[in-house]
């Protein structure tokens, strides 16, 4: 059976290592803060300018000046730090987020991503996603892997305009999880319940299968 | 020295025409609400706005791009706001969409007097066009130009008479850099307090970056998305 969206965000957060600074893009990649396994230390840098985003604030507390990249309102966890754009960008472009998630239109089988306009339909902006995958030393994208009218959206090559070139490392989708490497892409784990076949067909671009392939453990 | 001034209406004097302004704020969090409406009561237009966002429809810059105000955006999301997506598509107005890194970047070059710099952010996608590429250490980066402005308008929690300004929790965003990089600022602030309340280790903008200080009144704050739990 596909995994629905919190099963991605709960096999993508099987990742996580202790002491890990994590930045979420918006949507999917925003749950995988409801799975953080037990026992280990995770801190969300929010690019809005907050390194330690808490939980969702208790009800009636919801405070204009504290949201998130989504524009939501949250809390600050204990030990949490304010600091401003530029300070914010300093940890993604230098290098110090340990893990970056988002989603994506499409994903190529080189590592290139889509994720920030569709011409003529979409132009909402790219906000902080060309920055993070220009930078991260860990992109993992969180996706359904095909798109409402069934097509693949892991590709040979990206139709839609590039976010970023040759860096995203892992893709979770609700029926694989798949490492991308020199040669294509690499399927690693296949959705409890679904078969190599059915990735084989719905992926685009290289995909190589190796060996046995084990379900995931969600 | 006392950088305080009666209102919006005083501190916006002499924003004209085709100028090029800085607007703080990430959706309407640290936008300057008040700045804002006096701007929309004046008319001004032809104006070129650096602001990281485009506000909502009904509120912050978006009342600017109802009344046709605003020749050009600089902006890295507008995604909230559909008359700007709409005004953006149908091409009356002019939009250059920056990644959020650089624009930050760029605006705090600005203020800091470095006319450019590389960054990784763009490389290989549309924002490389027309383009300096260069490679260090073997990997590649596009050359991006500072940005200043005419005015910049930044929203603070706190102020006093000297110009210095204190934000709170994530209204400081785009405030802090654009407060350097303009021409004249103007601060739009909740608080005004006594010189030497601030204490110097809490100022998160020196005075000398503030050429302007009001209070505001009635600001609304709104918020986008009250996400409480259930």
């Amino acid at each position: 059976m596909a995994l629905d969206k919190n099963g991605i965000a709960k096999r993508i957060a099987q990742e996580l290592q202790d002491g890990y600074y994590v930045n979420l893009g918006i949507g999917i990649p925003t749950l995988v803060a409801n799975y953080i396994p037990e026992g280990i230390e995770v801190i969300l840098q929010s690019e809005n300018g907050l390194l330690g985003i808490g939980p969702f604030p208790a009800k009636g507390k919801a405070q204009a000046d504290l949201i998130n990249a989504g524009k939501q309102t949250i809390t600050a966890m204990k030990g949490a730090a304010f600091f401003d754009s530029a300070t914010s960008f300093a940890m993604i472009r230098g290098g110090h987020i340990d893990l970056t998630v988002l989603g994506a239109f499409e994903v190529s089988d080189q590592g290139d991503i889509s994720s920030w306009k569709i011409p003529g339909k979409m132009v909402k902006g790219m906000g902080g996603a060309m920055d993070l995958v220009a930078s991260a030393k860990n992109i993992i994208v969180a996706t359904t892997h095909t798109d409402r009218a069934g097509n693949s959206k892991l590709l040979k090559s990206c139709t839609l305009p590039l976010t970023g070139v040759k860096c995203v490392k892992k893709i979770v989708t609700d029926l694989a999880f798949i490492e991308v490497t020199d040669n294509g892409f690499k399927l690693l784990e296949r959705a409890p319940g679904v078969s190599v076949e059915e990735i084989v067909e719905k992926t685009d671009g290289k995909l190589i299968v190796e060996g046995d392939i084990p379900e995931m453990n969600v | 020295m006392n950088k305080i001034v009666k209102n919006a209406k005083e501190a916006i004097k002499g924003i004209q025409d085709n100028m090029t302004l800085m607007l703080g704020g990430f959706g309407l969090c640290g936008i300057p609400e008040n700045s804002i409406t006096e701007l929309v009561n004046n008319n001004v237009t032809g104006l070129t706005c650096i602001s990281n966002n485009a506000g909502v429809d009904d509120f912050g810059l978006g009342l600017l791009l109802h009344k046709h105000q605003i020749k050009k955006m600089i902006s890295s999301y507008v995604g909230e706001n559909k008359e700007f997506e709409r005004q953006l598509l149908s091409g009356e107005l002019e939009v250059e969409l920056n990644p959020q890194g650089t624009l930050a970047e760029r605006i705090r070059a600005g203020g800091a007097g470095i006319p450019a710099f590389f960054v990784p952010a763009g490389v290989g996608t549309e924002v490389a066009e027309g383009k300096e590429v260069r490679k260090f250490d073997g990997k590649e980066y596009l050359m991006e130009t500072c940005l200043t402005a005419d005015f910049a308008i930044v929203k603070a929690w706190k102020a006093d008479a000297y110009g210095n300004l204190v934000y709170r929790d994530t209204a400081n965003n785009f405030n802090n850099m654009m407060a350097s990089a303009g021409k004249i600022t103007i601060a739009e602030v909740e608080e005004i307090v006594p010189v030497g309340e601030l204490a110097p280790n809490e100022i998160h903008t020196p005075g000398i970056f503030v050429q302007r200080v009001f209070k505001a009144e009635n600001l609304e704050k709104r918020i986008e998305f009250v996400t409480e739990q259930e």
